[in-house]
């Protein structure tokens, strides 16, 4: 028995070093070091979670261990400690139903609030109506439209901090989902379909964000910069942008949308809103029906510098 | 077309594939010419409707389709670890990718597992072969010709390239034009009826062909689980059938189901896509647990903890698997309240799936565990799964899912479920049946080396990801920032060693073919089920007398009871069904048909599907109904496979 | 696989072989009753999403599919007692209504195909949009299948001729009746769900 103890001790401490290491490198990654109001709530409900997981875990691998140190088949073994019959127990069966119907319960209604929650604009900054930003993907390049701003930028945005930021999603071909980690979790962009994302920055910063979902050649390249910043130096921004940027033009626009990956950001002082909206039916067909023979050709992208906004 | 169009080009990997795929069959030509064994691979392979040869056909090629699969990977992870190298570019990369995760699925977990049931069921259950002995060849040509036709597309006319779940409009013909997608339609198209016909005929097997006194909750544990994955089959495989016939008439034939065009809905794949995917899912998890307690209880010298309650909750996790396929696109908009309702029916999964756990540790209990290499790969199943398990619920976790979604954090889950769950299973269950199989059981001491390498890499590979997919990584992406390289590097070296494992694994295949020691009873492991009640090998009616049955572990209770499972004046003429070629033929010619209209060649391609429907008008005119072998032949070859 | 018979069932079951094959058609039909009500949810799904091409109640008349439909339950019916009489043992009775159960499911194909080509012609087609692509196809593959079983029941004809009313051909013509009925009630469905729906909306 003694010896049995000293192992377990041994294996205890073997399998609580992942853990260990879990729980202290966590505060590096991004997921788990939010910079605003949403990726925190989706952090809090995942150490949430976590708690429930490594008390799984532990409980699992310590029976385990148990049983598989205590009832190996070895000589001198208690004959007594054999009970080749044994084929069931109505307590205990129905005592681990129901610990896991607890534990999901437990998981589901903080999930479930989150989930409503998720759906708003952020409580704290509540007193003000959400910035409204049109996030649309085109293959392999982000436009962001601000209409109340009469600006558009490609490949690289700015949003004021402490203001909550309304993205309205869509896609003008194939479908992407805009997520910036370090602000929150992410949404589909789908074309003929709109869908709503809030995101907020409470710090000031350059965050990453991309297209998670996999669409074509140029995938790994749909990235761009979420520069985070006071409002007053937002301000300015938008309006240095309304002044020098140059407008839009539906060709130029067209241009644009062509698949390919561009080699710098833009900015420009008007948006595509007014003639093409992807989020709509109607315009679900806009990029296919211009660029048709240019999805098939193929970028032969290497690793390395593809574009210059990184 | 010119001719490079139809071959791939310029890829040196590629070039060197198409050199490999020469070499070997040239050399599997010569050696069936030099030794003579044409005639002996018709008679006996391709011809054959003997469950067994089938099930070591489907294992045989399952093996080859996961030594492809995992080649994709470790050139993932090389290009991953290395991405300075320029190991893969882009397309190269999602080329890999995609054919990786088809591959495993559709051609390696279903058929490795499929195979198993070949050979365990019907001998588990007191049976003398499938109900339809015809349909269970034709299944396993339908599954081999497409995994084949797949396989080509690397060489001829170029992968398909839009992952695995091959999602519209990505993979319409707009955006990806060109033979890759359609072979991925035709090739999974193929497999899948296959894999129905497989459905409806096992299912029957089971029903109806049981031995006499065993009923349904008499039943070895394997053979349950190998029930309810038939019917998630049935009713799960014709949602892909129909999907997939939608995106090949959509990118042939011009329809706009998925389309951007003509108001299609692109959405509507993925629904399809996971209302099948879902269910497929636990297609291959299922047979996985069933494997996992057979073995268990067998090396835990003891009966299965809680029977009846492992049996509901298969039942219920089966039942389940239908009601979650949203959970595989909660990110997709569909509003709080469907997520909310999605989110709870996802983690309900746990509680059968945790009371499974539970009972596989209460029958460790008071038992007497022989550390053999099968019962190593089941133990090492429980905590693994149980780490895969537990994220699966935080995935389940809707709004925490937003930030889970599509990076990497959900492709070490699925790898920790699929990974620890089926192919540790197909490796347990493969070492365990071998010698029903092959007459030899594979040697231990390598088997131990191959199970370390294995598991250990496994734990390698995919416990960084985790941490990776909470860093932001997303999937499928060929390069990566500096932040990441590190453990990239440490998943790689795990990849390697699981690579190592596979390869000693397969050594230990003509290790022991060549010195392990035969076997000269049908029951090496002194196990509980009636598959070891027949000699080995296994004569071709597997049962001499069928056994009458009357209590769970039915061969266990024949030994305490010292009874002898076979009765000499009880023996009868045993009818069997001929041996055909049609399955073979038949099969070969749609898979014709399948790859003309891979590229389109539709004239073509109506021929060979005419080719078909006349091979379905002359089996419906074969009334060949088999032979019988006489009581004399049944003695002596029982006689000598018993040593009496 | 016992060739042991017992006098009490029909025909077709007496045999092990057919017993399992009348089950295994059972099972098959399942999985149909998935196929066909994929491509039901599918077509709902698109319902309306007609583009710019004409709308169903454009389209859709009461005439020629109400026939189909009478074609196609008389059809089921005549296979009924088809049936009836393979089972009194007259090979005559079986085979002149297997034939006239035959007739009326080609004239139920032509009429289809003669509806299609009229769609045709007013814009209407596979290519036109999502809601026609949904439509021809979930009709269209009721079409096949109702082909499928034609030509099925042609093969069945001439066995009969050949070998008159035994164990296996009992069985494969059963089990014939069993898809057949199965096809008519999936009309059913298509007559309500998509062209009474459709003339209506």
């Amino acid at each position: 028995m003694k010896h049995i103890r000293k192992y377990s001790k041994k294996w205890i401490l073997l399998l609580s070093i992942p853990l260990i290491l879990m729980l202290s490198g966590c505060s590096e990654l991004t997921v788990m070091d939010p910079k605003g109001p949403v990726g925190e709530q989706q952090k809090d409900l995942i150490i949430y979670s976590l708690y429930f997981m490594m008390g799984i875990i532990v409980v699992v691998f310590v029976l385990f261990t148990f049983m598989v140190i205590k009832y190996r088949d070895k000589p001198g073994r208690d004959p007594k400690d054999y009970k080749p019959d044994m084929h069931g127990n109505k307590t205990i069966e129905t005592i681990w139903t129901i610990i896991p119907v607890i534990i999901v319960t437990c998981l589901s209604i903080p999930t479930v609030n989150t989930l409503f929650d998720l759906e708003k604009p952020a409580e704290s900054s509540a007193e003000e109506e959400p910035l409204v930003i049109y996030a649309t993907a085109a293959d392999w390049k982000w436009f962001f439209s601000y209409p109340e701003q009469g600006i558009e930028t490609v490949d690289y945005l700015h949003i004021p901090k402490d203001r909550s930021v309304e993205f309205r999603l869509s896609s003008a071909d194939s479908m992407s989902a805009l997520w910036i980690p370090a602000l929150g979790g992410q949404k589909y962009n789908m074309a003929g379909m709109q869908t709503t994302l809030y995101l907020q920055a409470d710090e000031n910063g350059v965050y990453q964000g991309r297209n998670s979902n996999f669409n074509g050649e140029g995938f790994a390249e749909q990235t761009f910069k979420v520069h985070a910043e006071s409002k007053s130096e937002f301000n300015e921004w938008v309006k240095q942008t309304q002044h020098s940027a140059p407008k839009l033009t539906q060709s130029k626009y067209n241009n644009l949308l062509e698949p390919g990956i561009l080699d710098d950001t833009k900015e420009f002082s008007s948006t595509h809103l007014q003639w093409v909206d992807h989020g709509s039916m109607e315009g679900s067909d806009y990029a296919v029906k211009r660029h048709w023979d240019a999805y098939g050709k193929k970028l032969h992208l290497k690793n390395g510098k593809n574009h210059n906004h990184e | 077309m010119q001719l490079d169009e139809f071959f791939v080009t310029g890829e040196p990997l590629i070039y060197a594939g198409m050199v490999a795929i020469a070499l070997v069959t040239s050399a599997v030509i010569f050696l069936l010419t030099y030794f003579k064994k044409w005639g002996w691979l018709w008679r006996e392979w391709l011809t054959t409707v003997d469950h067994k040869k089938i099930g070591i056909m489907y294992i045989l090629s399952a093996l080859a389709m996961l030594f492809r699969g995992g080649a994709d990977a470790l050139m993932m992870r090389t290009q991953l670890a290395f991405p300075d190298m320029n190991f893969l570019d882009a397309q190269h990369y999602n080329e890999i990718f995609t054919t990786h995760g088809t591959v495993m699925i559709i051609f390696m977990a279903m058929p490795f597992l499929i195979g198993l049931m070949n050979i365990a069921v019907p001998l588990q259950i007191g049976a003398r072969d499938f109900a339809f002995p015809y349909v269970n060849a034709l299944s396993f040509w339908a599954f081999f010709f497409g995994a084949m036709l797949f396989n080509i597309s690397f060489v001829i006319g170029g992968s398909p390239d839009a992952g695995w779940t091959s999602y519209t409009p990505l993979a319409g013909a707009a955006m990806s034009p060109g033979p890759g997608q359609n072979f991925y339609l035709l090739g999974l198209q193929l497999s899948g009826i296959g894999t129905l016909a497989t459905g409806v005929n096992l299912m029957v097997t089971i029903l109806k062909m049981r031995a006499p006194g065993m009923t349904l909750f008499k039943m070895p544990i394997f053979s349950w689980s190998s029930l309810i994955t038939m019917f998630i089959i049935v009713f799960a495989f014709p949602i892909l059938t129909v999907a997939l016939a939608l995106l090949t008439i959509d990118r042939i034939f011009g329809s706009q189901f998925f389309t951007l065009t003509g108001e299609g809905l692109p959405m509507m794949w993925a629904n399809l896509f996971w209302m099948w995917g879902h269910p497929e899912v636990y297609i291959v998890v299922l047979p996985a647990f069933g494997i996992f307690s057979e073995v268990i209880a067998t090396f835990a010298r003891k009966q299965l903890f809680g029977y009846s309650v492992m049996v509901w909750s298969i039942i219920l996790i089966a039942g389940l698997s239908f009601l979650v396929w949203v959970h595989h696109f909660f990110t997709m908009g569909a509003g709080a309240f469907v997520n909310s309702v999605f989110s709870v029916s996802t983690m309900a999964i746990a509680v059968p799936t945790g009371v499974k756990i539970f009972n596989w540790l209460a029958t460790l209990y008071k038992s007497k565990i022989q550390i053999t290499v099968p019962m190593m790969w089941a133990l090492a199943f429980i905590p693994s799964f149980v780490m895969g398990g537990v994220t699966g619920v935080m995935l389940g976790m809707a709004a925490a899912d937003y930030q889970f979604h599509n990076s990497y954090f959900l492709i070490a889950h699925f790898h920790y479920v699929l990974i620890a769950g089926t192919v540790f299973a197909c490796f347990a269950g493969l070492i365990y049946w071998y010698p029903k199989m092959f007459g030899h059981r594979l040697n231990e001491r390598i088997g131990k080396i191959a199970f370390w390498f294995f598991v250990i890499g496994f734990h390698v590979c995919f416990l960084p990801q985790y941490f990776l997919g909470l860093d932001g990584m997303p999937r499928r992406v060929f390069h990566i920032v500096p932040e990441w390289f590190n453990l990239n590097v440490v998943s790689t070296v795990g990849a390697f060693g699981m690579g190592i494992g596979f390869a000693v694994f397969v050594y230990n295949i003509y290790y022991s073919y060549r010195y392990s020691e035969r076997e000269k009873t049908g029951d090496p492991w002194n196990g509980r089920t009636l598959e070891w009640a027949t000699p080995i090998p296994v004569p071709e009616y597997n049962f001499a007398v069928v056994p009458h049955v009357d209590s769970l572990d039915a061969f266990w209770t024949m030994k305490e009871r010292g009874e002898s499972p076979y009765d000499e004046s009880k023996v009868k003429p045993i009818h069997m069904p001929s041996n055909t070629g049609k399955p073979f033929i038949m099969m070969g010619i749609l898979t014709l048909a399948s790859f003309f209209l891979v590229f389109e060649w539709i004239w073509l391609a109506a021929a060979g599907l005419i080719g078909g429907i006349i091979m379905m008008i002359i089996r419906s005119f074969d009334y060949d109904e088999g032979y019988h072998i006489s009581s004399e032949e049944i003695i002596e070859t029982e006689r000598s496979a018993r040593g009496l | 696989m016992s060739t042991e018979e017992s006098n009490a069932k029909p025909l077709e079951y007496r045999t092990e072989s057919g017993e399992l094959g009348i089950v295994g058609f059972w099972i098959f039909l399942a999985a149909e009753i998935a196929l066909f009500g994929t491509l039901f949810a599918t077509y709902a799904v698109l319902f309306g999403r007609t583009a710019d091409s004409p709308l169903p109640s454009d389209l859709f008349e009461p005439g020629s599919v109400l026939i189909m439909t009478f074609i196609l339950l008389i059809s089921s019916f005549t296979c009924g007692i088809a049936i009836h009489e393979m089972r009194r043992g007259s090979v005559k009775g079986l085979v002149i209504w297997l034939a006239i159960t035959l007739v009326l499911g080609l004239s139920f194909i032509g009429l289809e195909i003669h509806e299609f080509i009229l769609y045709a012609h007013e814009g209407a087609t596979l290519q036109s949009s999502a809601y026609w692509s949904a439509f021809f196809i979930l009709a269209g593959t009721h079409g096949v299948h109702v082909t499928l079983g034609s030509g099925w029941a042609i093969l069945l004809l001439i066995q009969f001729a050949q070998r008159g009313i035994t164990s296996i051909t009992s069985r494969k013509v059963f089990i014939l009746g069993l898809y057949w009925h199965f096809l008519d009630v999936v009309w059913i469905f298509i007559f309500t769900g998509v062209y009474l729906i459709g003339m209506v909306i």
